[in-house]
């Protein structure tokens, strides 16, 4: 003899009654869970350095937590002195406008051969941003930072780079593998990969 | 329309996400119950502050347009 029968309660009204408890203890479990979200980042150019910050940040406005494990080129937005750069090389969609608004005529991949190009195009990049009031990737960090985004770096890159730790923000929160990145993946709502 | 403002903010000119982070600081600083007026000229912020507010619990109370500015009015829960 099952419960239902012991209640005297017809199979269906149980089962109709646990459907409905069922949604309401799931509806409660998820409004009582904070969203999460982890970002992995590995570019290092000026451009490529927005979308984590930006999401990282705007996630943590909305209440979220928020990991960003910063891998390769992307240890890079880690540096106390960031000085990152945009290269119109293999980037045709990249519109080449003076800060004014006027576009040059001339194909990315021309440019991008002429000496010097590197610096005047991210310089121009820098200058059109601060016009449009978007904010500075340092300005932006400190924002994630400020609300407690959970910078985690790439032991291996270090050692791969040869770079010295001394080189970035000390608020970097611990310096791990891949192993100790995807069980904080594994449990985050929401996986990004720049 | 006859509420009580306890804060203004001032995002003109700023651009994604800057209006968003300013207005969860501002927010921040609140009591439950009082009201943020937010003035910004991002046209993305009419639906971000609408997601915003969904997220977070806070209530808006109203958005309007006048001369290029968004203006809207949040109430902290």
């Amino acid at each position: 003899m099952n419960a239902a029968q012991q209640l005297e309660l017809p199979q269906d009204s149980l089962n109709e009654w646990f459907d409905q408890r069922f949604e309401q203890k799931m509806a409660e479990r998820d409004s009582a869970k904070t969203p999460s979200m982890t970002i992995i980042a590995t570019k290092g150019t000026l451009d490529m350095a927005y979308p984590p910050f930006i999401l990282a940040s705007t996630a943590s406005a909305l209440g979220w937590d928020v990991s960003i494990f910063f891998t390769f080129y992307g240890l890079n937005l880690l540096k106390s002195d960031l000085d990152l750069k945009v290269t119109p090389l293999g980037n045709p969609a990249m519109p080449m406008k003076l800060p004014n608004g006027i576009e040059m005529p001339i194909p990315t991949s021309v440019m991008a051969l002429m000496p010097g190009f590197e610096g005047m195009a991210s310089s121009m990049m820098r200058k059109t941003m601060d016009n449009k009031g978007i904010a500075s990737i340092s300005e932006l960090r400190d924002l994630c930072l400020e609300a407690d985004v959970k910078m985690v770096a790439c032991q291996m890159t270090v050692d791969l780079f040869d770079y010295s730790k001394q080189d970035f923000i000390p608020e970097i929160s611990e310096w791990v593998g891949a192993a100790s990145f995807l069980p904080t993946a594994l449990e985050a709502d929401v996986n990004l990969f720049v | 329309m006859s509420i009580e403002i306890a804060q203004t903010l001032d995002a003109r000119g700023l651009n994604c996400p800057l209006p968003i982070l300013r207005t969860k600081k501002a927010i921040a600083a609140l009591q439950q119950g009082e009201i943020l007026e937010m003035t910004s000229t991002d046209p993305g912020s009419l639906k971000d502050i609408e997601s915003f507010c969904t997220q977070t619990g806070n209530e808006l109370l109203g958005s309007s347009q006048s001369d290029g500015d968004y203006i809207f009015q949040i109430r902290k829960q």
